[in-house]
């Protein structure tokens, strides 16, 4: 059904083109460019944090140890001038641990087929694993299970970060599961051992069905030569532990044996060569046009202050094939803006919140649309800038609740994949109803400004101050106004920190904050990537999933929960 | 009247003589070895004829095979061209036998001329001026020269400064020739310095008419080979002009000549026009391969008179006079900068922008363009240049009123041709022609005795830029050959970490090229070199580089504010860049190489493709570091392979007479332990 609906893309081309109405000369717009730009620096700020890894020190020494950097490493192991779409760069961001989760993962092409790659950096505290950094491999194992991506460890870590053990360990086991579940699902896992790969992390290789050691540099073992001397009073070397000349010629834990760094990402290069990787969607089905609007100008389109609606057309006219948007329902539940267009070549719904409420017309359009999407088997893009669902005596008995949840149950059923990009706002359920993490999009990005929460810090501030009125008034008490002032600068204060996609990115809640110029580029590269996985794959919730994806497109609009009427 | 032309030749010359041929409207027949099946001359006859086998003697020395395939394929004539056999008395009787007609002179008068010896003899006899003849067992005042008695080319000869090394030369000069000419006979003579070469071209027909033409300096030699022939010499002034022709008028009477032939003098470096000294050298009785600057000032075809000659037509009284200057420059598949090693392989690219005609003069008459280029090719883009013979591809002519426009049209169309595949002296060609010594006339045949060589690889600024434009080149061609995510943008990164890294082995060493993607496309951040890094804005070294136009086979770059269009020509690894500021070859280097093979170390590779002609040590010898192993011979040189390090012969993998290609294994020495660590280190 899908490859039908495609072919009549190709012959029907009765498009609209978009039109713009940004002012580029305007007092406003270059206001909004310049705040933008200044949180593009501190984004670039916080990259750079991450990509000097463990800081000068380090990375010296390490280098004169005659070993690449991580960074390195990624760049010789991907095609060159080839695209590379790093997830999780702000990796414990307000967490007290590096930034940058120490390690790259990310999104690259290998000998011409796209793949996971997780690499640990020596140069951050060896390597060692952290709570975030365990949450960013998770992540990115999540990603690669669910669009079907080769996954390549790049392996060097001292194992886990012993102080916060207890925040790694009894988690951290879902690794080696999802490695040999991975493996069992057909999907092929590659460690290259650069070094240390001792412990727990031992099972990375243990767990992958491709290892390839390193003469004289892997070391793979479950206890070392002091932990051996304690246990059973043999005396042992690192080399006939775990070296991997022992692995390659003894315990045939490594398959190939390398003479060097750059031979190991060689032999890397050529094992994903080999894996005869396909990807069932066919790729891109039209021939992409760029966007008739300049990408620049999507600096200068968000507010500073979030509580000022923008046009998403605007948006959408900067990131799409040509400009082309085909809207629908254009005159019905305008507070939200649903269509169809393409990018990269690759078709596409998109829902974007116009003037950020939801009200019951948006709602219902929302999920008609989704339905619409799995019908024909077009991934969905949602666009979010919501301050949440509508509130109020007159929207509450006109059935709001049960007009949001049919929009949530839409979503949350829909089987086609999802991508979502917090442009602004991201408030109360509209999160939810705009496919929010909790939804499982295939992949989420923020731009910098934006910010996600229950609700805005000063709202949420007067609801605490409106109880705290109330209860002192229950208890025949006098408020105390000037604590409660405090009180609300405080929260206020907190909650908007806590919004910060930063502060979000930081704990994993999306998959980065990137350049909005960037933006079509970022979904281009999720796009691709989906193309290999373009139903649910099995296991990635309790929904009706289609199975182990394999089938072209997904088919139906049914399977929904049951949407109240 | 000749109807059908078989041409007893390959390449460019049997393409030329092709031409007159056809523009006659005499068909035309091919004969070629299985190397040159696909040969541009095999696919332009009307008829061709394989001669299996790809050796000389199997092929174009064949003459028994040779007259079969003019009988076969219905010709009646034979043209020789120029080397094989154009100067085999038996063969040309081997013609004139099968009731063919023989495009030369009569075989009496080559077998007079065939051996030096002997035809020093005969033009003395006639009152030609010679050098004595020197005996090689009795030689007491050097230098002298060693010279085969047979052939030509410089094959045989060695020019010696000091007795002791005498008889290797003369050993080594009898082996050469006798492998070239099948006769080792070698003579000496005393080393005129400072002389000039000027051969005169004669023409003679049936009933007696002899023409001499104005003569051609072919001074500028290597190794004895011309590399850059013109006419008229800016040496020689009416008076030595009319010596010159006369005494080889009077040669080719004296020995009857019919056809065309050319009388070859050495000409002293002093001396009044009328009183300066000369002698002869030899009458060589073919084509020469730089007639075309004969035909260029004299406006004749000498392929289309020598065929009226074979028909028993006869000479006009006189020749068109001469007008004009021209000059010939010999494109040969060798690099210069490599002690002129030979080269070979697919020519992946070959054009000379400019190019007015080829093999002969362009349309036109009185109105035709001056200056203009005439292209005298063997080959085309595709073809493949192998070792079984001479390394000349093409000839380049231009002609002009005057010497100065000509040297600089030739040495302009020379710079700017777009070549790629085997080294080529393209370069040593131009810098010749751009030479002072060369410009002011006083260039001798020593000119390139003290050549720096060296001095023709590219200038580091040179290797830097052009780097550059292959980096974006290799860059765009990534990008055009990615099939998935290939709409992204190339390099892109949405967290951007470090630039990319294109590294080549160039002319002056290692080039590492890095360079950034941005929204605007690729900038050049830094070209380092082994002699140390320039970032891209250096301004001292006046290295801004931007790419303000990307493509796989065109780069535009802007460096510090002067736009350059580079033209890139890739097979495989291999990098050819040509833009105004010159042409290079780059090799890209594996970013992943794999591992070292342990046997690299104390091998003999081959340097060139060639046959081994004699092994000088056998398995179990000891040998010590330069001492000779065996010796190759390619391109009509002898090639000698030394062992890279003392230490025991391990193992040889050729016997004589193999032929093996660039690159091939030929025996490995175990080097002594003391010496291995070194050079094992300096191969990282």
């Amino acid at each position: 059904m899908a490859v039908a609906t495609r072919a009549a893309h190709h012959m029907v081309r009765l498009v609209t083109v978009l039109a713009s109405a940004l002012d580029t000369g305007s007092a406003e717009y270059a206001a909004r460019r310049a705040a933008m730009l200044a949180k593009l620096e501190e984004l670039n700020a916080e990259h750079a944090k991450a990509l000097a890894g463990g800081g000068p020190k380090y990375v010296k020494r390490h280098r004169d140890r005659g070993k690449l950097t991580v960074r390195e490493r990624v760049e010789l192991l991907i095609d060159p001038d080839s695209p590379f779409l790093e997830l999780s760069a702000l990796a414990g961001y307000g967490t007290g641990f590096p930034v940058g989760g120490s390690g790259v993962n990310g999104i690259g092409v290998v000998s011409g087929t796209e793949v996971m790659i997780s690499a640990s950096d020596p140069t951050v505290r060896g390597g060692s694993t952290n709570p975030w950094s365990l949450r960013k491999s998770l992540r990115s194992m999540q990603i690669a299970i669910e669009n079907r991506l080769p996954l390549v460890n790049l392996v060097e870590s001292g194992g886990a970060d012993l102080p916060t053990q207890k925040d790694i360990f009894i988690p951290g086991g879902q690794i080696f599961r999802d490695l040999t579940r991975m493996s069992a699902a057909g999907i092929p896992t590659i460690a290259l051992v650069f070094g240390n790969s001792t412990a727990g992390g031992a099972y990375v290789p243990g767990m992958s069905d491709y290892v390839v050691m390193i003469e004289g540099r892997s070391k793979v073992f479950l206890a070392g030569p002091p932990l051996v001397k304690m246990a059973t009073g043999e005396e042992s070397d690192d080399e006939s532990l775990g070296g991997a000349s022992m692995h390659s010629r003894q315990s045939g834990l490594a398959d190939f044996l390398a003479e060097t760094e750059h031979d190991a990402l060689r032999i890397g290069r050529s094992i994903v060569a080999r894996l005869n990787w396909g990807k069932p969607g066919g790729g891109p089905v039209l021939a992409p046009a760029e966007p008739a609007h300049d990408a620049d100008e999507l600096l200068g389109i968000v507010p500073d202050d979030l509580k000022i609606p923008f046009d998403p057309r605007e948006v959408i006219a900067r990131i799409v094939d040509g400009s082309e948007f085909d809207e629908f329902k254009p005159l019905y539940g305008t507070s939200l803006v649903t269509g169809w267009a393409a990018l990269h070549g690759y078709p596409v719904g998109i829902l974007a919140n116009a003037r950020g409420i939801l009200f019951s017309e948006e709602s219902q359009k929302a999920a008609q649309f989704i339905q619409l999407a799995n019908q024909i088997g077009v991934p969905l893009l949602f666009l979010q800038n919501t301050t949440g669902y509508m509130v109020g005596a007159s929207y509450e008995q006109a059935g709001i609740i049960k007009h949001g949840a049919m929009m949530i149950n839409a979503v949350s059923n829909s089987r086609v994949p999802h991508l979502t990009v917090v442009m602004g706002a991201s408030y109360g359920a509209g999160n939810y109803g705009m496919c929010g993490r909790a939804y499982d999009p295939r992949f989420l990005f923020s731009w910098p400004s934006a910010k996600s929460a229950v609700m805005g810090p000063a709202q949420l501030a007067g609801v605490l101050s409106i109880v705290g009125r109330q209860a002192a008034a229950a208890r025949g008490e006098a408020y105390d106004e000037d604590a409660d002032a405090a009180m609300r600068k405080m929260v206020e204060e907190q909650i908007e920190a806590e919004s910060q996609a930063f502060f979000l990115s930081g704990r994993i809640y999306d998959d980065g904050v990137i350049d909005p110029r960037d933006t079509r580029s970022v979904l281009g590269m999720c796009l691709s990537v989906i193309d290999g996985a373009p139903g649910r794959p099995a296991g990635a919730d309790s929904g009706p999933g289609p199975g182990v994806a394999g089938a072209t497109g997904v088919a139906g609009a049914g399977r929904y929960g049951v949407f109240r009427m | 009247m000749i109807a059908s032309l078989l041409v007893a030749n390959r390449g460019e010359i049997a393409r030329r003589v092709f031409r007159s041929a056809r523009a006659a409207g005499i068909g035309t027949v091919a004969v070629f070895s299985d190397p040159d099946a696909g040969s541009p001359h095999v696919a332009e006859a009307d008829r061709a004829v394989r001669l299996p086998g790809a050796s000389p003697a199997e092929t174009y020395l064949n003459g028994e095979a040779i007259v079969a395939a003019a009988l076969a394929a219905d010709a009646d004539a034979v043209h020789p061209g120029y080397g094989f056999l154009a100067e085999d008395p038996a063969f040309a009787r081997r013609v004139l036998a099968a009731g063919l007609t023989w495009v030369g002179p009569p075989p009496e008068a080559m077998e007079a001329m065939a051996l030096k010896i002997e035809a020093r003899k005969r033009a003395a006899a006639a009152g030609l001026p010679v050098l004595p003849e020197l005996d090689p067992g009795s030689v007491t005042t050097f230098p002298v020269l060693v010279k085969a008695s047979a052939g030509g080319g410089g094959r045989g000869m060695r020019a010696v400064h000091i007795a002791s090394e005498l008889h290797e030369a003369v050993e080594s000069a009898r082996r050469e020739a006798q492998a070239a000419f099948g006769d080792g006979t070698v003579f000496c003579e005393p080393l005129l310095t400072g002389a000039r070469h000027i051969e005169v071209q004669v023409l003679a027909d049936q009933a007696g008419t002899v023409w001499a033409l104005t003569e051609r300096d072919c001074s500028v030699q290597r190794r004895y080979a011309k590399v850059i022939e013109e006419t008229p010499s800016p040496a020689v002034g009416p008076q030595l002009r009319e010596r010159l022709l006369g005494a080889a008028t009077g040669l080719a009477r004296a020995v009857g000549y019919v056809n065309a032939g050319t009388v070859e003098f050495l000409v002293a470096r002093d001396g009044r026009d009328e009183e300066r000294e000369f002698y002869f050298l030899e009458f060589n009785t073919r084509l020469q391969v730089e007639h075309p600057v004969t035909e260029c000032v004299h406006e004749i075809d000498l392929v289309a008179l020598q065929l009226a000659i074979a028909e028993g037509r006869p000479l006009p009284g006189r020749p068109p006079p001469a007008a004009g200057h021209a000059i010939e420059a010999r494109l040969y598949a060798e690099d210069p900068v490599d002690g002129f090693r030979p080269s070979g392989g697919v020519v992946h690219a070959f054009a000379i922008p400019g190019t007015d005609a080829a093999f002969g003069p362009p349309p036109g008459g009185r109105s035709r363009p001056a200056p203009y280029l005439r292209l005298d090719s063997g080959i085309e883009p595709g073809s493949t240049v192998s070792a079984h013979y001479d390394a000349m591809l093409a000839k380049l002519i231009a002609w002009s009123p005057d010497r100065d426009s000509t040297a600089r049209r030739l040495a302009a169309a020379l710079s700017a041709a777009r070549i790629a595949g085997p080294e080529t002296n393209r370069d040593l060609l131009v810098g010749v022609l751009r030479d002072p010594a060369f410009l002011d006339g006083s260039a001798d045949t020593s000119l390139l005795d003290g050549y720096d060589f060296g001095g023709l690889r590219p200038a580091e600024r040179v290797c830097r830029i052009s780097a550059a434009a292959a980096a974006a080149a290799v860059a765009a061609a990534n990008r055009r050959d990615a099939r998935v995510a290939a709409t992204l943008p190339g390099g892109w990164r949405n967290v951007v970490s470090q630039p990319q890294l294109t590294s080549f082995a160039g002319p002056r060493g290692r080039i590492d090229v890095r360079y950034h993607w941005t929204r605007a496309g690729i900038t050049i951040a830094s070209v380092a070199t082994e002699r140390g890094a320039a970032a891209a804005d250096d301004g001292e070294d006046g290295l801004s580089m931007t790419v303000a136009g990307l493509g796989a086979d065109e780069v535009t770059l802007d460096v510090a504010g002067v736009r350059y269009r580079f033209d890139i020509t890739r097979a495989g690894a291999e990098i050819w860049v040509g833009s105004a500021l010159g042409s290079l070859r780059l090799t890209l280097l594996d970013r992943l190489p794999g591992p070292r093979s342990a046997e690299l170390s104390g091998s003999l590779v081959a340097p060139m493709p060639g046959s081994v002609t004699r092994i000088a040590a056998t398995p179990g010898d000891r040998v010590v570091a330069g001492q000779l192993v065996l010796v190759l011979e390619a391109m009509k040189m002898e090639h000698q392979i030394a062992a890279p390090a003392s230490g025991v012969l391990a193992e040889l993998r050729v016997s004589s007479g193999a032929q093996v290609n660039a690159g091939d294994v030929l025996a490995i020495v175990a080097a002594d332990e003391a010496n291995e660590s070194g050079s094992d280190d300096a191969n990282r």
